[in-house]
């Protein structure tokens, strides 16, 4: 029968088409596929967890959260209402009030726009019962930061919506959402954040919400953030940025008892609150393309430079493990000219070719000592390379040269160079002590951070361990980091830090000392000046020190960017510190006086004008 | 011997019902997840679209029982009165009838509910065609005699355009396979289907192109017959030119109709058919819900009740015309592949039953409702699919209504009824 087979065969064929299309929608193609729980039927609102506390070592509150209150709109859902009154609550005018409308209009009818940003608390608490009278807008609340006290940008760091990128690393986060991106807010995201809490709620196709999601099993409730307690002590971190103020350059002060940094000062300085709230872009921007003074690079951890005379510490500290000098081994330092092969190097120590033992080495600060001291530590082993990795292996110790792995947000390694790296730079690997002689007085290739300096000193004053550093002192129901409980030995015998740091007590008690004129009367610091070359300009003014002498409470490293020498800034600014740590505060007050009031701004002007004639 | 009673129970064909019976089922359960809400759960309500269809289902049994009752001649010797019936029924609308969506299609019932003539009309009219065709005197091939099988068809199918419900006129034009079947020459059928593609080609290709191509296409053709069939070029020559300018003037009065007649509505949905324009928010909204509802079945589907896009509403006329979407997106890939091989299934047992009818009336009303039945899968689901454009007419025994309901409820049992007759001839 033929004609009976054309409908069989069409019904056949059409079977089969819908099968194929079937197939191809629902198993092949992903092409209109939507992940489930993603998809436009469900909404996902999710419930934020105030963000935790900071406060100070002392309790003081560092950083709190302000509620912000915006009024929202969705027009297509606005009914009529009496715009007089309501006008009057907002305290806008009408025409106000119609622009704003047809604003947010033509942005959407449907989706959620922001009518009026950032009411204050009193607006909204006699708002909140009004509310149910207008149709289509309601009151939306934003907790945004606040910070009590204006200080420790640097070390508070602070939140930011999330790009892209952090999505994409981290998928906990959503378009919108806030995420510290500098400082503390960073390292310690996870505890002050929380986790916010799910709820998916089902909706129609008019985006119309008509219940939770399969009854919300899957919803979560938030967990709160927890409150965090830093190291930092608010008084002195205000004070060291006072007197950092029209400088550049950092502070830190660590308790080397425990490895807690008291302060971490970084110059020039802003104001967290600008970093919150409607002016916060604008701000950023400001900071952000400042790339001369740069006030959002920490200068107390990113900042590397050459450590300078502080660096003879180790030095000394070094030759005395390897036994190739003695407390009273002299030299002899003729002509402030230090001589190694058929080259000097300069000395400032003006002894005039008097015996100059360890002791007056440091107050005095030889270069011809230490260079001395260094070459003998190298020679003594076979090679070169191995000396090299001797020395490099004892300064390491001290935390130089790899990054401190603490809970700060950014760091540098610094630089500590070792026998391979020699080999690098001369790879017929022919090289002696003598061309790398200035490692011995911390310039050559070694360079530091100021944190790795405060670590170095706190280690010194420690007599040879350390807390690795941190900024973290307590948090709510958690218990500290194995890590910044456990004191780290260096290399060096005990023994040998009794004459070293006796030599670190004459810079301020002697009266040839480098810093005598920083001296404070009743406190027995123990410090060390440098002044780091600086090719580009002026040197840089640095200073190490910790007090008192036995049983310390205080180790510091200054530097100051331009600052001449050691004891012109660096060293007033680090007594004056230690001064107001110890005591509370200071008996020297013209000197104070003079460190707040003095100005390095000519100096950076000159700078300016000088790169920018060379660049020309 | 056995009573009159027992005879039809045991004539009537039980696959038949049971294909029935499940597609009812299936139907309803889909309904009942497309229009359940959260406050009103119940079974029985009959506030709700789910417990209305419930009863329109309980009210046709005893409509079943009636056809049953009567003899299966009634119906061959009364098809010109119910036809006529149907078409006063049709008239009669567009003086008493209701709008509904824009469609003067429906009939008050009291204020409680409205019933929807053309959906009883379909049966009228394949009872009167299968009338005129099993005449013994009727032939297919003359004239005249296709003269009045297409006057029976157009009568109704022009009444329901003028409603104006086009969709459901379109399935007049599934008697041309039952015209086929009973000797309507091949050609027509041909002459279709060169008319469908034309028509979508110059949709898609715009007419002065088609117009082109298929003058290219012509001018192969009378090479080929120049140098390999000279004979039947010698015949046929003008003819084939007679042809051509027919085409030309069908493709010309396409573009016409298509540009000056249609409304943008109508051209919408061929246009993003044919993929023409892309706008999933207004005009294209329907057909790129449904795709991306039934996309998001998967294989196996997301269970009963557990359709989010199903139980969020975000397929217009979901529980009416998109009903298969629910199926798609509940019972995935399995579910609803399933139903396309039922709704095969029982086309073809239709077919079957039909071919073994010792009368011209019983078989001619088979293949009727077996085209039908057809028309309205293909359309239905094609449409929801995306395949063909936005046509809205029910899914046999699958959308919610009353009216279509008892409408295939009707075509089938009449059928079954007829066929409980085979037995003895009369």
């Amino acid at each position: 029968m033929k004609r009976k087979g054309l409908l069989i065969f069409l019904i056949l064929f059409i079977g089969v088409i819908f099968i194929f299309r079937l197939f191809y929608l629902q198993i092949l193609s992903s092409e209109y596929s939507i992940p489930t729980l993603n998809n436009s039927a469900v909404k996902v609102t999710y419930d934020y967890p105030e963000r935790g506390y900071i406060y100070d070592r002392n309790g003081v509150l560092l950083v709190a959260n302000q509620l912000s209150y915006d009024i929202m709109i969705i027009p297509r859902e606005v009914k009529p209402l009496d715009t007089l009154e309501f006008c009057n609550l907002l305290k806008i005018s009408k025409e106000d009030f119609i622009n704003k409308f047809n604003r947010a209009k033509r942005y959407s009818t449907r989706i959620p726009s922001t009518f009026l940003a950032q009411l204050s608390k009193t607006d909204y608490a006699y708002l909140q019962e009004k509310m149910y009278k207008f149709k289509g807008f309601y009151i939306q609340k934003r907790l945004l930061r606040e910070y009590p006290i204006s200080s420790a940008p640097n070390v508070l760091g602070y939140i930011s919506e999330v790009n892209e990128g952090m999505i994409k690393e981290n998928p906990y986060y959503q378009l919108g959402e806030l995420i510290g991106t500098a400082g503390v807010e960073k390292t310690y995201e996870e505890t002050l954040r929380g986790t916010k809490g799910v709820k998916f709620i089902q909706r129609d196709r008019f985006n119309k919400e008509i219940g939770p999601y399969k009854n919300g099993i899957y919803d979560t409730l938030p967990i709160h953030g927890k409150d965090i307690t830093l190291t930092i002590d608010t008084k002195l971190q205000q004070y060291g940025e006072a007197l950092m103020v029209n400088k550049r350059g950092g502070i830190v002060v660590i308790e080397p008892s425990s490895g807690e940094i008291l302060a971490l000062v970084s110059a020039p300085t802003y104001d967290p609150n600008l970093m919150v709230g409607r002016e916060r872009s604008k701000n950023f921007t400001k900071f952000y393309l400042d790339t001369i003074s740069n006030p959002l690079l920490d200068r107390g951890l990113k900042g590397e430079y050459p450590p300078g005379s502080p660096f003879k510490v180790i030095t000394a500290l070094t030759a005395l493990q390897e036994n190739v000098v003695t407390p009273s081994t002299v030299i002899r330092c003729v002509n402030n000219q230090y001589h190694y092969g058929n080259r000097t190097m300069a000395c400032h120590c003006n002894t005039y070719g008097s015996p100059v033992a360890l002791n007056k080495a440091i107050y005095r600060s030889c270069n011809s000592y230490f260079a001395n001291a260094y070459r003998k530590i190298i020679e003594k082993y076979p090679t070169s390379y191995e000396g090299m990795n001797v020395w490099s292996k004892h300064v390491k110790s001290f935390g130089l040269g790899n990054y401190l792995n603490n809970d700060l947000s950014v760091g540098q390694k610094g630089l500590v160079p070792d026998g391979d790296f020699y080999n690098k730079w001369y790879p017929n690997t022919r090289w002696t002590a003598t061309y790398s002689i200035s490692n011995s007085i911390g310039q050559g290739e070694v360079l530091t951070t100021p944190i790795q300096l405060a670590n170095m000193t706190a280690t010194v004053a420690n007599r040879g361990f350390y807390y690795t550093p941190h900024i973290v002192k307590k948090i709510e129901n958690e218990k500290l980091n194995k890590n910044f409980t456990v004191p780290k030995y260096t290399t060096i015998n005990k023994k040998h830090f009794e004459p070293v740091i006796e030599g670190l007590f004459n810079v301020f008690e002697n009266p040839r000392g480098t810093a005598s004129w920083s001296k404070v009367k009743g406190i027995e610091i123990c410090g060390k000046t440098g002044t780091a070359e600086n090719p580009h300009g002026q040197d840089h003014s640095i200073f190490i020190a910790f007090a008192p002498k036995d049983n310390p409470k205080i180790a510091i490293a200054v530097f100051v960017e331009n600052g001449y020498w050691g004891s012109r800034w660096a060293g007033p600014i680090a007594s004056l510190m230690i001064e107001k740590y110890l005591t509370g505060e200071t008996i020297r007050p013209w000197k104070e006086k003079q460190m707040f009031n003095g100005s390095l701004q000519e100096e950076y002007e000159k700078q300016l004008i000088e790169t920018t004639k060379v660049e020309k | 011997m056995r009573s009159k009673k027992a005879n039809i129970l045991y004539g009537i064909d039980w696959i038949l019902v049971l294909f029935y019976l499940v597609l009812i089922f299936l139907g309803w359960i889909n309904i009942y997840s497309a229009t359940v809400t959260e406050t009103e759960q119940e079974l029985i309500n009959f506030t709700t679209e789910y417990g209305k269809q419930l009863v329109w289902i309980g009210l046709s049994f005893p409509l079943i029982f009636i056809i049953l009752l009567f003899e299966a001649k009634f119906y061959e010797k009364y098809a010109s009165i119910i036809y006529i019936i149907s078409l006063i029924s049709l008239v009669g609308l567009f003086a008493f009838g209701k709008n509904i969506n824009g469609a003067t299609s429906w009939y008050d019932i009291g204020g409680v509910s409205s019933i929807q003539p053309s959906e009883f009309v379909k049966a009228a009219v394949a009872l009167a065609l299968s009338k005129l065709v099993s005449d013994k005197l009727f032939n297919l091939k003359k004239f005249n005699t296709q003269i009045q099988a297409l006057l029976i068809l157009f009568f109704p199918a022009f009444l329901i355009t003028l409603q104006p419900d086009p969709g459901s006129a379109l399935v007049y034009t599934a008697f041309i396979f039952v015209l086929h079947r009973e000797g309507l020459p091949f050609y027509f059928i041909t002459i279709g289907f060169i008319a469908l593609i034309l028509f979508i080609t110059t949709l898609y290709f715009g007419f002065i192109n088609t117009l082109a191509g298929s003058l290219v296409l012509f001018l192969l053709i009378i090479l080929y017959f120049n140098f390999y069939r000279k004979k039947a070029f010698k015949r046929g020559w003008l003819k084939i030119i007679g042809i051509y300018l027919v085409a030309a003037f069908f493709i010309f009065s396409v573009d016409f109709v298509f540009n000056h007649v249609f409304e943008q509505r109508h051209r919408d949905r061929f246009n993003i058919l044919l993929g023409k324009t892309t706008d999933i928010k207004s005009i294209g909204y329907n057909t790129n819900q449904s795709v991306t509802t039934i996309a998001s079945g998967g294989l196996t589907g997301k269970g009963f009740l557990e359709g989010e896009r199903t139980q969020g509403d975000f397929v217009p006329e979901q529980q009416t015309d998109y009903i298969f979407t629910t199926v798609s997106e509940e019972w995935g890939f399995l579910g609803s592949s399933l139903v396309v091989i039922l709704f095969v299934f029982f086309l073809l047992r239709i077919i079957h039953v039909a071919e073994r009818q010792k009368t011209k009336f019983s078989r001619v009303y088979g293949y009727s409702i077996a085209a039908i039945f057809f028309t309205h899968f293909t359309i239905n689901i094609g449409m929801v699919l995306g395949i063909l454009p936005t046509i809205g007419i029910p899914l046999p025994f699958f959308s919610y209504g009353g009216s279509a309901l008892w409408g295939f409820t009707v075509l089938l049992f009449i059928f079954i009824r007829l066929d409980a007759n085979r037995s003895y001839e009369w």
